[in-house]
């Protein structure tokens, strides 16, 4: 599913440059679930955001479901990750004023989805994610958890090959962190490939497989006996 | 051009704008203001240049009355001071000398500059009323309303010098019951009797006159009095396309060579000229329709740089939203759509309020000028005020809403989310 060679990422500061990914080699086949750890500064985020198509790298190359992912341009990218990619981020970043119904429609709306046909697929993600009586609330009227939850309801919308998450758990309770993971293994059984971004043990261990970076260079990459979420619940 | 027809589009926008409703109503009230202004001006400066023109209506626009004074200046023999007696031959002359003079009519008076006005009788009642030796040409250099059944003097009353009268509004009150019908009543003029055949409704066609002004046919003005061949002035109706401060130059200097006055002397004739103010009053008011448009145009522009403005904060203010949209799938092109699509459609929603506003304000202020005696009326707006100034705001929103939508996709998407 992704294939990525040799990719280097430097980012010029001031006079200075900083080598943020040395050369990285990696892959990662359809329906696994993978966990990327490290420190802060390690590259893991950059990564990711070369992967989600939000930054570009310097060299080296990059494969998504055969796709090669070059020379791309604001508009090229802006289809690919509607067509190939879902995110969910730290921070929700869901859209304030519109209800949670239509955040997650919001990608469909980008795919030239007819409004109808947008809310009815657009509810049953949010069945998906238990949040089907919460359709018309903003996001300031929900929990932290169920934000995510949403969040994750709009990255799935757009039916996409990979599901690229950035510290989903960064800003919840344990508890809270538990059921979002619980839903990212659902969601993986369903067989979606899914990209976590996590510096907790606990978290990484929720996946099938743990990729250690340490500045900029992947120093372990090993399969785990996956820990189920549900156990915690 | 297809989203700009695509409901999901307009759904966006409208979600986008109607969930910000204070930035809205901020964005709104600039542009609204500007229109409002705008319409207002224009059409109370239409509404002055028609209520100018409604004072003008009854009156030929290029009316002169010309009269004459005393000599200021020596000449062939004659001293200074001399007074000068116009003749009714003068009227043949002036019109065959000068062809921009489409009528030209001698009138005498009593009772108006100088003189003691008439003591008309009827029965009991009686009172003094300033009489005029009029032609028919009159009723064609300032018309004539008369009331129903009557009528205005006409060529035979001239040509046999009848003693007939036309006779005012108030003049009828004080001489005539309520319910009496006057056409056809007698009235007596100084010893004199007259038939009354119209009363006239009095309005200003003339820079004097009143509503209880008695006219009577020259002919006859000049039996009753005894005025031989003299008249005491001309009142002149120049062609619609004639330059009348000429024509009134040509006059003077046609009536200084007649009666042998020295062809500098200014002070021998005097003239009213209301052609000459009826133009410097449009003149103003062109002035005036002018300036409001500037004054409103440059409104509407200052609004729709408000609204640029507010928009540029709200881009700001709105990176993250607009790094998540485009983290989902929203093009650069989008982006900059929205924000420009945003930016026409509060221009053009709050224009549309304020030229509904400015209509409702010239129509109340058109209500309240009704009965005052002040030149306003009908005030409108031409269509294609409107509709230039709704094209302006459309290019003006446009051109305004790029800087922000620009802004908005020069930020990469990255930077954007992490915008907190």
């Amino acid at each position: 599913m992704i294939e990525i060679k040799d990719l280097h990422k430097s980012y010029k500061m001031g006079s200075n440059s900083l080598h943020v990914l040395k050369g990285i080699n990696f892959s990662v086949e359809e329906g696994e679930l993978v966990a990327i750890m490290g420190s802060s500064g390690s590259g893991k985020s950059t990564l990711l955001n070369i992967l989600g198509m939000l930054d570009v790298a310097n060299s080296g190359e990059y494969n998504l479901d055969g796709v090669p992912i070059k020379n791309l341009n604001e508009t090229k990218a802006a289809k690919y990750r509607n067509k190939f990619l879902g995110f969910v981020f730290q921070s929700f970043n869901l859209i304030n004023y519109k209800s949670a119904l239509e955040n997650v429609a919001l990608p469909l709306y980008y795919q030239r989805i007819p409004r109808k046909e947008r809310l009815e697929r657009a509810l049953k993600y949010l069945e998906q994610v238990g949040l089907k009586e919460w359709a018309t609330h903003l996001p300031s009227e929900l929990s932290g958890g169920q934000k995510q939850r949403v969040a994750i309801a709009r990255a799935m919308a757009s039916e996409p090959k990979v599901l690229l998450a950035d510290e989903p758990t960064g800003a919840l309770d344990s508890v809270t962190s538990y059921e979002v993971m619980d839903l990212i293994q659902k969601i993986n059984d369903q067989g979606n490939t899914i990209l976590v971004v996590t510096h907790e043990d606990d978290i990484a261990h929720m996946c099938k497989r743990i990729v250690h970076l340490k500045d900029g260079v992947i120093v372990e990459d090993k399969k785990v006996k996956q820990v189920r979420a549900s156990e915690y619940v | 051009m297809k989203f700009l027809f695509d409901r999901n589009t307009w759904q966006e926008i409208f979600g986008s704008i109607s969930k910000n409703k204070t930035r809205t109503i901020i964005t709104v009230i600039g542009v609204l203001w500007g229109i409002f202004i705008y319409i207002v001006l224009a059409g109370a400066s239409k509404g002055m240049d028609n209520g100018f023109e409604k004072n003008f209506e009854s009156v030929a626009r290029n009316s002169i009355w010309a009269w004459s004074q005393n000599t200021s200046i020596p000449y062939e023999g004659f001293k200074k001071g001399r007074n000068i007696r116009l003749k009714v031959e003068d009227a043949v002359i002036l019109k065959n000398r000068i062809p921009e003079i489409q009528y030209i009519a001698p009138v005498n008076t009593k009772g108006v500059f100088g003189g003691e006005p008439a003591l008309t009788t009827r029965g009991f009642k009686s009172n003094s009323y300033a009489v005029y030796g009029y032609a028919p040409e009159i009723a064609k250099i300032a018309t004539q309303k008369i009331y129903d059944n009557g009528r205005f003097i006409n060529e035979e009353d001239m040509l046999q010098s009848r003693k007939v009268c036309v006779i005012g509004e108030r003049t009828q009150q004080e001489l005539f019951d309520e319910d009496e019908d006057p056409i056809g009543g007698y009235i007596r003029v100084e010893d004199v009797y007259f038939q009354v055949v119209g009363v006239h409704k009095f309005t200003q066609t003339t820079p004097f006159g009143t509503d209880g002004d008695i006219f009577i046919p020259f002919n006859t003005f000049k039996k009753l009095y005894n005025t031989g061949d003299g008249t005491q002035f001309f009142t002149i109706a120049a062609y619609d396309d004639a330059d009348v401060i000429q024509v009134e130059k040509d006059i003077k200097a046609v009536l200084r060579s007649i009666h042998r006055v020295h062809p500098d002397d200014e002070r021998a004739f005097g003239a009213f000229n209301l052609g000459e103010i009826f133009g410097k009053i449009m003149g103003f008011a062109n002035g005036i329709t002018f300036m409001s448009l500037v004054v409103g145009l440059v409104t509407i522009l200052a609004g729709v740089i408000g609204i640029g403005n507010i928009l540029l904060i709200s881009v700001k203010e709105r990176t993250k939203e607009l790094g998540i949209r485009r983290a989902l799938g929203a093009t650069p092109n989008e982006v900059r759509t929205l924000i420009i699509l945003e930016s026409v459609f509060l221009t053009l929603l709050s224009g549309i309020i304020g030229i509904i506003l400015g209509a409702g304000v010239l129509n109340l202020l058109n209500n309240l000028t009704q009965d005052i005696d002040f030149p306003y009326t009908n005030p409108t707006v031409p269509i294609p005020y409107v509709i230039g100034a709704l094209l302006i705001m459309i290019i003006l929103g446009t051109l305004i809403g790029s800087i922000p939508a620009q802004r908005a996709v020069s930020i990469k998407p990255i930077d954007a989310l992490r915008e907190e």
